[in-house]
């Protein structure tokens, strides 16, 4: 089997590009990049089909000159569920629109702030207490001075370009503390 | 009518469950009865075909009577009648416990009092994606059935469209379609380098293939599958997707979903290629994923989160039985899917039960459980410790099973692996003995002040209902149960694991029925 050469290239070209975008933090951006991919993957299963011939249906052509039929159906299958999936990216994307305003997927809250205590060295949740420390005595603060959020915070603060609507949101976590 | 009628019962049943609950959207009990009839039956269905493959070898069907060169197989072996078996038994306990929380424990945040007539249909069509996983003998049908299941559970992660299930669910969404479309890409390569996408014939054609060629196949189906299954470095969508959903629905995504690709894994290494080239490489994915999870684990403040990072954790083990690759290795493997499917359903389902009664999972929050909630410790205590690996308990013998198979393959990388599963099984125990010190044993006076204990005294009164609690007790004592039937469930998956290993029972099952009775219709 000889595959085409240009079939080939559009592949790489859709793959390439679908990566790039999908690798991005807007919804839209990534479910376009998804888009390409799944195109590109079509495209391939075309390739795989091989030579091409006549339309593949019993009786109207012989079997010898027909084009492969099993890929097509494959196709066809592929492209309704990439639909199907579209369909309720976009929805999600509008969601996901209406409730925060903004196009790019925010961290999550939990984690940003396991990671902070992990990172401002916060022992204040940990299973070992310090039991010769008089109880009243207050916690140290943590090297760097910063006041710790308690509670759930978005953290906007890594979040940058794509969002102007957020700068005055930007500027109050960012104070909050990034170098910690 | 033969036994292998039986095969696509449970894909039909679910679906057309769910046709029926759609059309009934605003009748509650014909909802609840349908849906709770129709995964009763699949149990039964699947009980059948446990017994069929075990006594008369794998029952094969081809849809609309097409040759397996032309249209789909459907094969149930003894694998997939077992895991046919657990699946529908934890959904059905999963639909009996969503029954027992009422429609409105569904509407947590903006949703008011609107009832969620989706929530049937969709997990039906999540049953009948995951069974279709599993009966499967084509690889682009395999490739449906997970599209099936995915659709269902972007629904159910999102269910309420509040922001947290928005962004977990966007981001989930992402991942589960980039693995879908890693694993087309491969049925693409299949087919254009071996013709069909029939898995008995790719079995005997994959072997002919130059090596390069086979080896690039076999990479790129174990991708993606290792993202469905969560493995370590493909892991990180899990923890930050799954502890958003409502308990329902968590419970049923950690039972089912990261299981389907690891029986996929399992298809693949024994079927398609059993050449072992990347055993090793599976070994040390397995070593990082116990570790890494586990490790983030006990890092921890919320029992949500905490047992997502041991459902990834304990993916490893799994992971290890299969590229251990021996009979023993695949039955103890297989075995471990059965125990874990049973165990980490329950847990979520009891850190529901926690997050009723407390009013959060959060370890900083809660307090004193022991005291107010005696019945809700012996119902953590006991799954957690079998999670960990305590003797009498299933875990514990999966985890023995493992260990004796990793010991005969006798590569230092292999003892490596009994080290760090140990290890791994210990801090398994620490980050529930966390669980238990702090939301269980802990005085209650000093957590409960932050949050409002008036609101909290009067959701707990009717917290612990008859409807939630029966269901969870039911899941806890079929996990104990586990240990008394392990000696015939073990000589089952050592069958199994026998019939995966020696393909050309499958494969033959596939080919010869169809001489017999195929050709077009």
């Amino acid at each position: 089997m000889t595959p085409n050469i240009t079939l080939v290239l559009v592949v790489g070209v859709l793959f390439s590009t679908g990566v790039y975008l999908l690798l991005a933090r807007s919804v839209v951006r990534a479910l376009i990049g998804f888009l390409l991919l799944s195109n590109g993957a079509n495209i391939l299963f075309l390739i795989a089909s091989g030579r091409a011939g006549r339309a593949p249906i019993v009786g109207r052509n012989d079997g010898a000159r027909m084009s492969d039929p099993l890929p097509q159906a494959l196709v066809l299958t592929a492209i309704v569920i990439g639909l199907c999936m579209t369909a309720f990216m976009l929805a999600l994307a509008h969601r996901s629109w209406q409730l925060s305003e903004t196009d790019v997927l925010a961290d999550d809250v939990e984690d940003t702030r396991i990671h902070r205590r992990a990172t401002d060295n916060d022992m204040s949740e940990s299973d070992y207490q310090d039991r010769d420390r008089p109880e009243d005595e207050p916690v140290a603060p943590h090297p760097a001075g910063l006041p710790v959020p308690d509670g759930p915070t978005t953290y906007d603060d890594h979040l940058d370009e794509n969002d102007d609507a957020h700068d005055d949101q930007k500027t109050q976590t960012v104070t909050g503390g990034k170098e910690g | 009518m033969g036994l292998e009628d039986l095969v696509p019962l449970p894909v039909i049943l679910p679906l057309v469950g769910a046709g029926i609950t759609l059309a009934a959207a605003g009748h509650t009990r014909v909802q609840r009865f349908t849906s709770l009839s129709v995964v009763t039956a699949v149990l039964a269905v699947s009980m059948a075909l446990l017994w069929a493959t075990d006594q008369r070898g794998p029952q094969v069907v081809h849809v609309g009577g097409w040759p397996p060169t032309e249209g789909i197989v459907l094969v149930a072996d003894r694998l997939s009648a077992l895991m046919l078996i657990v699946s529908s038994a934890v959904t059905l306990a999963v639909l009996r416990y969503s029954v027992g929380l009422g429609r409105s424990a569904f509407d947590e945040e903006h949703d008011g009092e609107a009832p969620l007539p989706i929530f049937h249909p969709t997990l039906l069509v999540l049953t009948a994606g995951v069974s279709t996983t599993f009966v499967s003998g084509d690889l682009f049908h395999l490739y449906v059935g997970f599209e099936m299941l995915l659709a269902a559970s972007f629904v159910l992660l999102t269910l309420g469209g509040t922001q947290d299930r928005v962004r977990a669910g966007i981001s989930y969404a992402y991942v589960s379609l980039l693995s879908s479309l890693v694993f087309l890409v491969a049925i693409a390569l299949i087919y254009a380098s071996a013709g069909t996408v029939n898995m008995a014939i790719l079995a005997q054609r994959l072997d002919a293939l130059p090596p390069g060629t086979s080896l690039a196949l076999h990479a790129m189906l174990l991708l993606g599958f290792a993202i469905k299954a969560a493995v370590f470095p493909l892991s990180g969508w899990l923890p930050d997707s799954y502890p958003t959903a409502p308990a329902p629905v968590t419970a049923v995504f950690a039972g089912l979903l990261t299981k389907v690709g690891i029986y996929a894994m399992i298809r693949t290494q024994t079927l398609l290629f059993p050449d072992g080239r990347l055993n090793t490489l599976l070994l040390w994915a397995a070593l990082l994923t116990m570790l890494v999870g586990i490790l983030g684990a006990v890092a921890q403040d919320d029992i949500k989160r905490m047992l997502s990072f041991t459902l990834v954790s304990h993916i490893g083990y799994m992971l290890f039985g299969i590229a251990v690759g021996s009979e023993k290795g695949y039955s103890s493997a297989i075995f471990y899917v059965v125990h874990h499917i049973a165990i980490q359903t329950t847990l979520f389902l009891v850190a529901g039960l926690i997050e009723r009664f407390g009013g959060s999972t959060s370890l900083s929050r809660l307090s004193g459980l022991a005291t107010s909630a005696p019945l809700l410790g012996v119902l953590f205590f006991v799954p957690a410790l079998n999670l960990a690996g305590i003797p009498p308990f299933s875990g514990f013998l999966g985890k023995v099973g493992l260990m004796q198979a990793g010991a005969d393959l006798g590569t230092p990388l292999a003892y490596l692996l009994l080290a760090g599963s140990a290890l791994t099984s210990l801090l398994t125990l620490y980050a529930v003995s966390r669980v238990w010190g702090r939301a269980f044993w802990r005085a209650p006076e000093e957590a409960m002040a932050g949050s409002g204990p008036g609101a909290v005294r009067a959701s707990r009164e009717h917290a612990l209902t008859y409807g939630v609690v029966m269901p969870t007790t039911v899941l806890v004592v079929v996990g104990v149960g586990l240990t008394v039937v392990a000696g015939p469930l073990f000589h089952i998956t050592d069958r199994a694991a026998a019939d995966l290993l020696n393909r050309s029972t499958y494969v033959q099952s596939v080919l010869v029925n169809s001489t017999a009775d195929g050709g077009a219709p």
